[in-house]
């Protein structure tokens, strides 16, 4: 689970660090979309590199979601009578928030592969350059509110997974260490948040380049 | 003060249990949380009704035996044992809910006292340092640093409530099993059987049906000793490290 | 037999002369015996069974060593896991003469203390043994991962406690007796584990199984089901813990009891000192009608607080901030200038009740009286820093605290003595071996080795070396006789016990009285505390008998055990224990009354030096009394065993 949840911060990172690239003006990104394809060549055919991304990532996302249901199923069968009064404390709140976040995750990542890497879904008419498909996408507002809310649950997400992966690992060895890794955890989701939606708001707001 | 008190009262381990609501008058704060229900006991066999039924032996806070779900929180509202709790932590006219520790781990045995022998089996699986009587060396053999037997007692101080368990949203009983994988682990007398150790007792562990840990943290929050989270994450870098061994 | 009647209350029978211990030098007996123990076969261990009742320190030891020779252990606790026996609580610490501080500790010094403390009134050969295998306890615990305080080279640290000069008490915290047992308990698992002892937790053990002159088995109730169950076995060890809950309000577990050791008794087990109880000086006071336990306080705390009360009776109420100094009276520095607030448990409780008596006690009145004295830090604060003190003594204000709701940076603590440990218990010979052939008794249950007082840190180092060392060793001499003729379930002596269980558990849920199991624990409480507590005498005594006599036959006419014999049923366990009590309470009272001095924890009224210490009678009392059960109608027959001193010159204690 630590792993797979690794990969998945790994990737987000790069792909926010990517979407930045649009205040890099839309050649840019477009260059950096092309790029993705190209990477690894000539050693890799021509979308290689994305594509061994794309196994790794399906394989992680399958173990993810398989480890976090038996995960799940585990929890109700070791506590079929529940509280009558159960003070919602923050484990409770990341209890359903990883699970019901996970999932809101997961589908979200399902529409939003129909809708860029596909294009599938079209939102705003039909463009071929991903920077325009991006562009015109967010200058919808409930386009920018539906990656409003899946990134949120991503920071979400990724504040508790960061640290529920460093535990997992044996980071966790002293409460100097616990609050390093709280800092790290809170770090990263804020970070996540903020890069991410700084390009839908930029483009709702009409301030890309 | 005056409380009204909803306690779950059921009669065995088979049987249904419900809510039962009580009002208790004359409670002084200076009663303990377990005086106050020894006081409503009192009331109930002079009414000719069975007393509630809870598990209570030292009352000092450390054998462990007391526990209760008070209003939602394992203990109780402060961090301590239940029966360390006193009822100066409440206000006149307050309704408190009380319900045993409930994981399928743990089950029901009447009222409020539950079946905690999984942790003893838990221990069984491996909770020891092999050492026959009369094979010891001489104590000061093995100069053990003071860092590590520091945090071997911080970890040692786990008195086997089940609090944790009962507070885990998962139920499951990482904390306790981590603090005992950490007390041996952390000393140089626990390390021939460091990984084995570790492996049967999160063998048996899961083996009792308690649930997996997905690292919330309400378990350490709700532990009267505050046994902290590292020691679960000790025992996943064990876990890991015997994986590795094996 | 000299049958001489002793006012009704008790005969005397014939004296004990021999303890089976062997010839020779203190110093070689115990290896003597040892050698001299026949040995039995590894094959043939495994079909000699040991049932061990109690799995505190005493009894998981024991368990847990036989079960790793490979005897077949049934191991029985009345809590829902062997790791939460009484020993648990135990705060301070225990001793041993390792003399790792090199202060001149040595076997000889700590055999020599244990018998000056207990006001020479203890067995010298047993305590001679105790000190000789007291340093193998700590390599023992240490082996198992027992996480004593260490010094910062990685070495064990070391306390004096107990008013004693040498550094030999070994502690993990406030919570020695906790890592002690979770030890013991670690062992036992691992023979529970491999499969050597069978383990039956929430089981009582409600009767004993003799059987053609020897100790067979068990009869226990499965207090999940109720059922009542036979366990025959070679051999019985009861390690069942002391007996303080007689007085209701102790330092002790709620469910301490003594059941174990008083059916035995009926059976045949002489009863020795039960009137020895220790009452320790620093409890937390009562608070009211509810009370339920008393808590102890580290001893610790006399090192630098200071005891007093008002001068006045007029003063008690007022704000102890507010009476000034001239207006206090620290008594125990008044009356013992040379050793002030640090002198012994038994003289402090004493001097706490004298001033209370006088009606000079602080805090809130309980019946007529206020029973507290302060323990005042302000001086300590004052010369130490208040930082200081509450690095040495934090979590005993906060525990303070937690249960007064008074903040003891601010007001004095308050203090009163409490019930703790009581040195009584089933005889036993050098063998720990009772009167009924095959019956072993260990730890806090027996009598052996603290006299009439005990001293700190050495109930645990008792119960650890008679289970790892000094039992497994001398039971074996008993069990190479075995295995035993088989006793079958029909046996007269099992069908007897089996049904007079049975007949008991009816017997109270049938009463159906008026009274709960708790009021006449209570009211028994307060007949032993005011009249066989810190201070007795002839007349209150006599009184003490006649009014448990009447409470006893109330209990049974009277008494009201609700719910069913056949699911958990905590009132009907509790009502079973109190009524062993009630018959314990009369013994106690007379073995008060028969002893016409003062020693140690046991202070009679009108055996006292002029200025009101303790005065023994070394030429009338120097001598176990060992108590035969008289039957229900009949008087128990007391036998004398005399206190031999070879080796310890016999004098009176003094602390001014
Ligand atoms: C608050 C407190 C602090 C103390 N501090 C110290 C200290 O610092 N140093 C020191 O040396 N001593 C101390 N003592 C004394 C010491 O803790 C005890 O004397 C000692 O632990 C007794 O151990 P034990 O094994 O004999 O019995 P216990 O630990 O009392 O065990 C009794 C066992 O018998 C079982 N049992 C009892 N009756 C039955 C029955 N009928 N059927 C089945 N099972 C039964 C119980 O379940 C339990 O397992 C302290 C005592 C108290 C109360
Ligand atoms: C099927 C949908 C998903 C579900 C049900 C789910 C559930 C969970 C749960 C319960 C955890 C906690 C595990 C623990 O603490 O041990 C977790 C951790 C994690 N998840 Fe997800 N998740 C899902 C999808 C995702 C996606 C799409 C991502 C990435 C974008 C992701 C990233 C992470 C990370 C980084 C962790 C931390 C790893 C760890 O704790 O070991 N998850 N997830
Ligand atoms: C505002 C936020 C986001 C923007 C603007 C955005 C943009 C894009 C774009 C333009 C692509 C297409 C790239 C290409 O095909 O060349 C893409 C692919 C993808 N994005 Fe996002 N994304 C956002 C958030 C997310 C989030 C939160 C997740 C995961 C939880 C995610 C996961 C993916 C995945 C899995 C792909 C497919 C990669 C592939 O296999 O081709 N994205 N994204
Ligand atoms: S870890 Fe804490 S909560 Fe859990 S059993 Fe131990 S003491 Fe109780
Ligand atoms: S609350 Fe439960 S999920 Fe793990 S961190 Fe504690 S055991
Ligand atoms: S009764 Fe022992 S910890 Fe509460």
């Amino acid at each position: 689970m630590a792993i797979t949840g690794l990969i998945f911060v790994g990737f987000i990172l790069a792909h926010m660090y990517g979407n930045l690239m649009i205040f890099g003006g839309q050649a840019a990104f477009d260059e950096y979309a092309h790029h993705l394809r190209e990477l690894g060549a000539p050693m890799l055919p021509e979308s290689g590199f994305l594509w061994l991304m794309r196994i790794t990532l399906i394989v992680a996302l399958v173990l993810h979601a398989y480890a976090a249901f038996t995960l799940w199923a585990r929890a109700g069968r070791a506590r079929h009578q529940r509280y009558a009064v159960t003070k919602q404390g923050y484990g409770q709140f990341y209890a359903k928030a990883m699970r019901w976040g996970g999932v809101a995750l997961l589908l979200f990542v399902v529409f939003h592969i129909l809708h860029f890497t596909t294009n599938t879904i079209q939102i705003n008419g039909d463009f071929a350059a991903p920077s325009d498909r991006l562009v015109s996408s967010f200058e919808v507002w409930w386009a920018v509110l539906i990656y409003l809310l899946a990134v949120l649950a991503l920071g979400l997400h990724l504040r508790h997974g960061i640290h529920g992966a460093a535990m997992t690992l044996g980071l966790n060895t002293s409460l100097t260490a616990q609050r390093r890794i709280h800092q790290v955890a809170i770090a990263v989701a804020v970070v996540t948040v903020v890069g991410f939606m700084v390009p839908p708001f930029a483009i709702l707001l009409g301030l890309t380049p | 003060m005056k409380v009204t008190l909803k306690i779950w009262r059921q009669d065995g381990p088979q049987d249904e249990g419900r809510m039962q609501t009580y009002a208790l008058e004359s409670v002084s704060e200076d009663m303990s949380f377990l005086e106050m229900l020894d006081v409503l006991n009192e009331e109930l066999t002079a009414r000719g009704e069975e007393p509630v039924a809870f598990d209570s032996d030292c009352r000092e806070g450390i054998c462990g035996m007391c526990g209760l779900v008070i209003n939602g929180e394992a203990h109780g509202p402060e961090r301590t044992t239940t029966c360390q709790l006193h009822m100066r932590s409440f206000k006149d006219g307050d309704e408190i809910t009380i319900e045993p520790w409930r994981a399928d781990a743990f089950p029901v045995i009447r009222d409020l006292v539950v079946d905690r022998s999984a942790f003893d089996r838990i221990v069984a699986a491996g909770g020891y340092i092999s050492v026959n009587t009369g094979a010891a060396p001489d104590a000061h053999a093995t100069p053990v640093p003071k860092e590590n037997a520091d945090r071997a007692f911080m970890a040692a101080e786990c008195i086997s409530c089940g609090a944790c368990v009962a507070a885990c949203p998962n139920a499951s009983a990482m904390l306790f099993t981590g603090s005992k994988v950490t007390h041996l682990g952390e000393l140089p007398q626990g390390q021939p059987e460091r990984y084995a150790r570790v492996l049967q007792m999160v063998d048996q562990h899961d083996a009792e049906g308690f649930g997996g840990c997905t690292n919330l943290g309400e378990c350490s929050n709700a532990c009267p000793k505050g046994i902290p989270l590292n020691v679960i994450s000790q025992l996943n870098r064990d876990l890991n490290a015997a994986h590795r061994h094996r | 037999m000299t049958q001489t009647l002793i006012d009704g209350l008790y005969r005397e029978g014939e004296p004990i002369v021999d303890t089976k211990a062997p010839a020779g030098p203190i110093t070689d007996k115990w290896r003597t015996r040892v050698f001299d123990a026949k040995l039995v076969n590894p094959a043939n261990r495994r079909k000699l069974s040991v049932i061990i009742v109690g799995t505190g320190l005493a009894g998981a030891s024991a368990a847990a060593t036989l079960g790793e020779g490979g005897y077949n252990v049934k191991a029985f606790c009345y809590q829902d896991s062997p790791r939460r026996a009484h020993s648990i609580a135990a705060q301070g610490g225990i001793n041993a003469a390792k003399n790792y501080k090199g202060d001149g500790d040595s076997i000889f010094r700590l055999f020599y203390d244990t018998v000056k403390g207990g006001d020479y009134r203890s067995r010298e050969t047993n305590v001679y043994r105790l000190a000789e295998v007291s340093a193998n306890i700590i390599d023992q615990c240490v082996a198992q991962g027992v996480p004593f305080a260490r010094e910062y080279g990685g070495l064990l640290d070391n306390r004096s406690f107990g008013g004693v000069q040498v550094s030999r008490t070994f502690y993990a915290r406030g919570q020695t007796g906790q890592q002690l047992l979770i030890g013991a308990y670690q062992a036992l698992e691992r023979q529970v584990g491999a499969g050597t002892v069978q383990m039956y937790a929430r089981h009582e053990m409600l009767e004993l199984i003799v059987a053609d002159g020897r100790a067979r088995g068990i009869v226990a109730r499965d207090l999940v089901t109720g059922e009542v169950q036979t366990h025959l076995a070679d051999a019985v060890v009861l390690a069942s813990g002391g007996y303080g809950n007689v007085f209701f309000l102790s330092t002790n577990a709620m469910g301490s009891n003594v059941t174990a050791s008083w059916r035995a008794h009926r059976k045949g087990a002489h009863f020795a000192n039960p009137c020895y109880t220790q009452i320790h000086p620093t409890c937390i006071p009562v608070s009211g009608e509810h009370q339920s336990k008393l808590t102890l306080m580290s001893e610790s705390l006399r090192n630098d607080g200071r005891i007093w009360v008002p001068k006045r009776r007029e003063d008690c109420d007022k704000d102890p901030r507010d009476i000034p100094e001239e207006d206090r009276d620290y008594y125990l520095e008044r009356i013992y200038p040379s050793f002030g607030n640090l002198v012994p448990r038994d003289i402090a409780s004493r001097q706490a009740k004298n001033v209370c008596d006088e009606g000079r006690g602080v805090g809130p009145k309980v019946g007529d009286f206020r029973r507290g004295v302060y323990l005042d830090f302000a001086s300590a604060m004052e010369r130490m820093g208040e930082d200081a003190v509450r690095a040495k003594y934090g979590n005993l204000f906060d525990m303070y605290q937690r249960i007064t709701g008074e903040d003891p940076y601010q007001v004095p603590m308050r203090i009163y003595p409490a019930v703790h440990y009581t040195m009584g218990g089933l005889w036993v010979d050098y063998d720990l071996q009772s009167t009924i052939p095959g019956l072993f008794v260990t730890g806090e249950a027996n009598f052996s080795d603290h006299g009439a007082n005990r001293l700190g840190a050495s109930a645990l180092m008792q119960g650890l070396a008679d289970g790892y060392f000094v039992l497994p060793n001398t039971i074996r001499h008993y069990l190479a006789d075995g295995p035993y003729e088989p006793v079958p379930e029909d046996h007269p002596a099992v069908v007897e016990a089996q049904q007079s269980v049975q007949d008991r558990v009816q017997q109270l849920l049938a009463v159906n009285g008026e009274r709960s199991v708790d009021s006449f624990h209570r009211e028994l409480g307060n007949i032993m505390w005011e009249y066989c507590g810190m201070e007795r005498s002839e007349e209150g005594l006599r009184k003490a008998v006649d009014l448990i006599r009447s409470l006893r036959e109330e209990f049974w006419r009277n008494v009201r055990v609700l719910g069913a014999a056949d699911t958990l049923n905590q009132s009907l366990e509790k009502a079973g224990r109190v009524a062993d009590f009630l018959e314990l309470g009369e013994l106690m009272c007379i073995d008060a009354l028969h002893r016409r001095e003062s020693c140690g924890g046991h202070f009679r009224a009108e055996s006292q030096t002029e200025d009101g210490e303790a005065l023994r009678h070394d030429d009338e009392y120097a001598y176990v009394a060992a108590w035969e059960w008289g039957g229900d109608d009949g008087a128990p027959v007391l036998h004398k065993e005399d206190l031999q001193y070879e080796f310890i010159e016999l004098k009176q204690r003094s602390y001014k």
